[in-house]
């Protein structure tokens, strides 16, 4: 004989999700894996592909190994190179963006048409990926590092302008209601009221920019932009895979100690 | 009526001198930078580049719409890339994640081993990967996948480990004290609460995808970025022009359905 109790769990559902959302998550389920199939089947990555690529692959891969010890030596002017790129364009943008995110946060400007427009203009810089600018820039002044800077000011102030204008939509504004209503002039209330709540943020992204713009500079080499890319698609081509190893761990190594120091400092100011 | 600005604080003689050090150093490495890099400034200020700023501008704002059917083409395969890419990436990006994170594994070497991984990944850019890709598979979209699937794996499973080192493990404790063996408390325990955020990240990446492999045709890995380079070679800018506008329109259009959908998820 059954009690009220296990009565109760014999009429209990299987399941805890309803039927309904059984049936969308199937749904969405399906439609992912038939896009992702015929995805595969528009750009030919199906795994047979793979498994025949595979003895290529580590053949190449060990042409990589051992790494060309004595190419460092030709590695660093060009690293050195990558680094006075990303720190001009860095230092540059940081400034220039300062008049882009007041423009671009709602609170500090409240002029719609000039708002929307830097938004507009932002959010276009900001779909452009850095190396196609650096594309069009090498057109424009001819190959070296000059078209690559100023193709990583445009991509990082788009991304520190954003950032920014983010942070400041986020600020405290009583103070600044304050300072207006005591008389201070907007340049006075954005110096007192708007730069002592947003300079760490400003530092932090600053640096998280440079980050970016180590990261990429890596890369606009190979479209003729200076740094160490351009090593990068040299030796590639004379299929110096030893010299490749190389230039990967250099990379690989920069990148980390930036990122490490980086963030010692980011902790250290936020 | 008189002004008077409050007293200013006192700083300490030590942050005095770091701060002043801390300065220096800046402006040392600054004036090291602006000294020595190797700029041609004639070359670059010359009647030469004068003549291309006024032919190539014009024509990137006046493009070629005779192209658009030949860039749409390639944009879409541009977008199955970063498709089959981040989702290749966001489920393999799942095991990575619950080996790096700090609250799942009781030794400190397995997730400081994940981390660590993600990170080495992560270090390149995914056009360094295609273009060893495009060495070992040979040229075209497939060389782009694989570049954007491990690219994507590195970030993704950092984004993910994190997600799951934020979640409530008291949870977990009551399932465990209850008797709930490893598969069960990880189904009904950890899942649920990493689930939501797993894919707002997986659709995030997606966005990010997109327009990374709208460069990848530049080393030969297959997308769009295959016609800038012709384009690019001919001076054909008003082409370049179209290809630009069409990438700025594409990637706004899925950078709009994601947060939409984003918005939705979380």
């Amino acid at each position: 004989m059954m009690n009220e109790k296990q009565m109760k769990e014999k009429v209990q559902p299987k399941s805890i999700t309803s039927p309904d959302l059984k049936r969308k998550t199937t749904l969405v389920f399906i439609v992912v894996a038939a896009l992702y199939l015929y995805s595969t089947y528009k750009t030919e990555s199906t795994l047979p592909e793979f498994i025949k690529s595979f003895p290529r692959m580590i053949e190449m891969f060990g042409g990589f190994f051992p790494p060309n010890l004595e190419y460092v030596s030709r590695v660093i002017p060009a690293l050195v190179e990558t680094f006075y790129m990303a720190i001009i364009a860095t230092t540059i943008s940081t400034l220039l963006t300062i008049p882009f995110c007041l423009l671009a946060a709602r609170n500090i400007n409240t002029n719609k048409i000039t708002n929307q427009i830097t938004r507009f203009f932002l959010n276009i810089i900001r779909t452009i990926p850095d190396i196609i600018l650096a594309v069009v820039f090498v057109g424009v002044f001819g190959i070296g590092a000059f078209p690559g800077i100023i193709a990583l000011i445009f991509f990082s102030l788009g991304i520190l302008a954003k950032l920014l204008s983010d942070t400041l939509e986020t600020i405290d504004m009583q103070p600044l209601d304050a300072m207006r209503a005591s008389g201070a002039n907007s340049l006075q209330t954005i110096w007192y009221g708007v730069v002592p709540q947003i300079l760490p943020q400003f530092v932090s992204f600053s640096l998280y920019v440079f980050e970016i713009n180590i990261r990429a500079s890596v890369v606009l080499g190979l479209v003729g932009a200076g740094g160490i890319g351009l090593l990068l698609d040299q030796q590639l081509k004379w299929f110096r895979y030893d010299n490749v190893m190389m230039l990967i761990i250099v990379i690989f190594f920069v990148v980390v100690i930036i990122e490490y120091i980086s963030s010692k400092i980011r902790e250290a100011i936020v | 009526m008189r002004y008077e600005l409050p007293p200013k604080k006192k700083i300490s003689t030590s942050k005095k001198l770091k701060y002043t050090t801390i300065a220096i150093a800046i402006i040392a490495i600054f004036f090291v930078t602006f000294t020595q890099i190797n700029i041609n400034w004639e070359r670059i200020f010359s009647d030469r580049t004068i003549n291309n700023f006024s032919r190539v501008i014009p024509q990137l704002f006046s493009p070629d719409w005779s192209t658009f059917g030949k860039v749409m083409e390639k944009m879409v395969e541009t977008v199955f890339i970063a498709y089959a890419g981040a989702l290749m990436a966001s489920i393999i990006a799942v095991p990575m994640a619950f080996l790096a994170a700090r609250n799942m594994f009781r030794f400190r070497i397995i997730s400081s081993l994940g981390k660590w991984l993600l990170d080495a990944v992560r270090a390149f850019p995914e056009l360094v990967f295609a273009i060893i890709f495009v060495a070992t598979v040979g040229p075209g979209p497939f060389a782009g996948v694989l570049a954007i699937a491990i690219n994507s794996t590195g970030m993704l499973g950092k984004l993910y480990s994190e997600v799951i080192e934020s979640i409530d493990m008291k949870v977990v404790e009551a399932m465990e004290a209850n008797g709930a063996n490893k598969t069960q408390v990880f189904f009904y325990g950890i899942l649920p609460q990493v689930i939501p955020e797993f894919l707002s990240y997986a659709i995030y990446r997606f966005e990010v995808d997109v327009r990374a492999s709208s460069v990848l045709g530049i080393v030969g890995a297959g997308g769009i970025g295959f016609l800038i380079t012709i384009a690019v070679a001919n001076r054909n800018w008003d082409e370049v022009g179209m290809i630009l506008l069409v990438i700025i329109i594409v990637v706004t259009i899925i950078d709009y359905i994601s947060s939409f959908i984003r918005k939705r998820l979380v």
